[in-house]
């Protein structure tokens, strides 16, 4: 069954590994794994989502906390969190296309239906990008091939989760220091940051699933 | 070494390590110089605190850390160049990482202008450690190196112990910073927040004690890096409960205890095996029921209660599910537990709960004597087991028991040790558990005798083991070292030989092993030594070794075929033990003249 761990890191060379090596040592397929700064510094926020028996949870989580460089481990499942991906897909959609001129408007109502943004126009293709649970993104993309349109190209995130409600991770309430450095995070752009210009930044307001 | 007005020395990189690890209250470094790590052992003639022991083998460096680690309690270094040198120690980290032994290792990396360019004697030593070290660092800076070794002792030490690495490179070991021991102190040591025992475990497990009529204690290598000796034999004595032995936690609780049983597992004692079989209830306090002591999961202790005390959360529920989790420091877990069982209800019942229980266990320890190699009388061969039953007689008579230190390697000979030495002092027994390294007794013996001089330390390795880490034969010569030397020479490589007999058919497929003349191998060292073959040299001879004062090596010449008795084959339960046949004709050989 799939896992969802969500864990507080140190942003160090090197700690991706620990991670992963501990998934490779439990011969545990990770089915996807999001990185990006958190809300205090020097730290970022993993979701790791991997395919193990159930009873393996535990000790994944446990071995997760063992790391020198964990800060804090949680496992979420879906009625407890809110689990968000992030999808981009090039579709063909030109002239010589099987809906020929039409292609376009169909994919534009297709895109409204299932909320997602076009970010990107060629002559040939169409870029949507998508945020929404894995299933919405396999809705859109089931549509899309039924449809006849010819997907060119697929990149997902990967699932990115949070617990709902009020939640401080138990070692910032050990702690007794809620959000260390609010205001210090944005010196410091992760990656998937970085890859994101300003007007693709992520939409803040979700529609439920 | 110059002096700013921060009264803070400036200091080269090499310099602050040997600083930082003097701050740590290091004495003694085990290590091999090379390329990559020469300014630090340039460095080290401005430390006159602390000594330097030169290896013949990284790999020797990484036991002896180990081996004095295990003798002492404190962190053991060792010190490698980049390369081959730090490939080199990956057994001995990979043997201190499965016993939980706390050892810092310090590894010279080439320049970080030239990391990852496969430069001479390069390699990711970083990357290769990652699953056999508890935590490691690359350091590139000079400033960094006082911060990053104060956090592996902190790391080392704390919590479940284990070895860490530090990979130094060379321009961070040339470059200069200021030094400041006390701002590289590490944030204190932080448990995690799974590392605490719930009250309400803490009460399930008043409950399932005090309902137990059958209860035994696992008594693991938890108890020593706890420092729970004393609490535990408490417990145990206020409960009247019995206490089974892993093989690390051998001497952790007395072996003339009345309530102490002896080893578990494998090759454990018959009746600590059927009493574990018979519980109602395991108290495993400090050990991870690996499985060489648990013999076929699904049939393990099948009727009991299981209350697990263990630092490590992973541990939980691994092999064996348990019923109560107590999870923190054995020490504290059990000074939280004790107040809760004598105060309940009043007072214990004065009637001792469990004498029946123990009159059972101890009815069947008198049934196994009668196959117990050890009765049997000298029949003009000299037996494994008698040879270590005599070494420690020896040292029991001359008082010494509690002073003496055993250093075993891994094999036929590493169980007989645990079934025949009987071990009064916690640290005194000094043996590969978890990944069973041949070749680990000799280095580990050089560590734990440069640990407690005053101790008599005995290496006890078979033929196999013991050539494969010969070299620091001149190591302890060249440290003066007065440890003694057991070889038990059977001309195989007795517990592969062993298993090729029971499961393969007696094709003893590469496990004749041919030895030079270990004697003369010594005396090319300049050590002395002796070779006995009959029984009645082995007492003789153990003495003349003990109070030589010198190195000494005794090749004792065993029984060629012997067998550890009792046995659980793979897929057995614990209780369906393979054992020491009346009739074996071992046993029953002729005199020959």
């Amino acid at each position: 069954m799939l896992h969802t761990f969500v864990a507080l890191v140190q942003d160090k060379p090197g700690v991706l590994t620990r991670v992963a090596s501990l998934f490779r040592r439990l011969n545990i397929n990770i089915v996807s794994l999001t990185v990006g700064e958190s809300e205090r510094a020097d730290t970022s926020r993993m979701t790791i989502v991997a395919d193990a028996p159930e009873n393996a949870a535990h000790r994944i989580r446990a071995s997760l906390y063992k790391l020198e460089t964990t800060i804090d481990v949680d496992e979420v499942n879906r009625s407890e969190a809110v689990v968000r991906e992030l999808c981009l897909i090039k579709v063909a959609a030109g002239p010589n296309q099987p809906h020929g001129l039409h292609s376009r408007s169909q994919i534009f109502e297709l895109a409204q239906v299932f909320r997602a943004r076009v970010v990107d126009l060629a002559p040939e293709s169409i870029m949507l990008e998508m945020t929404g649970s894995a299933s919405k993104i396999e809705g859109l993309l089931q549509v899309l091939r039924e449809s006849s349109y010819t997907v060119l190209e697929v990149s997902r995130t990967g699932r990115m989760a949070m617990r709902r409600g009020h939640h401080t991770t138990r070692v910032l309430k050990a702690l007794g220091t809620p959000g260390n450095n609010p205001s210090a995070p944005t010196e410091n752009p992760s990656p998937s940051a970085q890859d994101l210009t300003d007007d693709e930044i992520l939409p803040t307001e979700f529609d439920e699933e | 070494m110059s002096t700013n007005t921060n009264q803070h020395p400036t200091l080269t990189g090499s310099e602050i390590l040997w600083a930082t690890l003097a701050g740590e209250g290091t004495t003694t470094v085990f290590g091999y110089p090379g390329g990559a790590i020469l300014p630090i052992y340039d460095a080290l003639r401005k430390f006159p605190t602390i000594h330097h022991v030169l290896v013949r083998h990284e790999q020797g460096a990484a036991h002896m850390a180990d081996g004095y680690s295990r003798a002492s309690g404190r962190v053991g270094v060792c010190m490698a160049t980049s390369g081959p040198g730090a490939t080199n120690l990956v057994t001995g980290l990979a043997t201190a990482m499965l016993d939980s032994i706390p050892i810092v290792a310090i590894t010279g990396q080439v320049s970080s202008k030239v990391l990852g360019s496969d430069a001479f004697q390069e390699i990711d030593i970083t990357g290769i450690t990652l699953p056999v070290t508890k935590h490691n660092f690359l350091v590139t800076r000079a400033e960094d190196i006082a911060p990053a070794v104060r956090e592996a002792f902190q790391i080392a030490r704390s919590g479940r112990p284990g070895p860490v690495l530090v990979d130094i490179t060379k321009d961070a070991q040339q470059a200069s910073a200021l030094f400041d021991f006390d701002a590289a102190k590490p944030h204190a040591y932080r448990p995690h927040p799974m590392l605490r025992a719930e009250s309400s475990s803490i009460r399930e497990a008043v409950e399932l004690i005090q309902q137990s009529q059958r209860p035994i204690i696992l008594a693991g290598h938890g108890i020593v890096e706890s420092g729970a000796e004393k609490e535990v034999i408490a417990f145990a004595e206020a409960h009247q409960i019995p206490i089974a032995s892993t093989l690390l936690g051998l001497g952790a609780i007395p072996a003339a205890h009345p309530l102490s049983l002896g080893m578990m597992g494998m090759h454990g004692e018959s009746w600590v095996n059927n009493a574990i079989q018979q519980a109602d209830l395991l108290l495993a306090f400090g050990m991870r029921f690996d499985d060489r002591v648990t013999g076929n999961l699904t049939k393990y202790s099948p009727n009991s209660k299981k209350i697990h005390v263990e630092i490590d959360p992973s541990e939980i529920n691994k092999n064996v599910r348990v019923d109560v989790a107590l999870i923190g420091d054995l020490k504290e877990v059990l000074n939280l537990l004790q107040p809760l069982l004598s105060t309940d209800n009043g007072q214990l019942t004065t009637e001792n709960p469990t004498h029946q229980w123990l009159d059972t266990i101890n009815q069947s320890k008198g049934t196994a004597a009668v196959r117990d190699i050890i009765n049997l009388p000298d029949n003009g061969h000299l037996y494994a087991a008698h040879v270590i039953n005599d070494i420690w007689h020896e040292a029991a008579a001359a008082g010494r028991l509690e002073q003496t230190i055993i250093v075993t390697d891994v094999g036929q000979h590493q169980m007989w040790e645990a079934q025949y030495f009987k071990h009064e002092a916690p640290r005194s027994l000094i043996t590969s558990g978890g990944l069973g390294t041949m070749g680990f007794a000799l280095p580990a013996a050089i560590g734990a005798k440069t640990a407690c001089p005053d101790k008599d330390v005995w290496v006890i390795a078979g033929d196999g083991g013991f050539q494969m880490t010969a070299a620091e034969l001149s190591t302890i010569v060249q440290e003066n070292l007065a440890i003694n030397i057991a070889v038990i020479n059977n001309g195989f490589l007795g517990m592969v030989r062993q298993w090729q007999e029971t499961f393969y058919d007696k094709n003893y497929s590469a496990s004749p092993i041919l030895s030079p003349d270990f004697v003369l191998l010594a005396a090319a060292h300049g050590i002395a030594g002796a070779n006995v073959s009959k029984r009645s040299d082995v007492t003789p001879t153990a003495t003349k070794a003990r109070t030589s004062n010198q190195p000494f090596l005794i090749n004792f010449q065993v029984e060629k075929e012997d067998g550890v008795y009792p046995m659980i084959t793979p897929g057995s339960a614990l209780h369906e033990m393979v054992r020491r046949p009346t009739n074996d004709p071992l046993l029953e050989l002729p005199e020959e003249d």
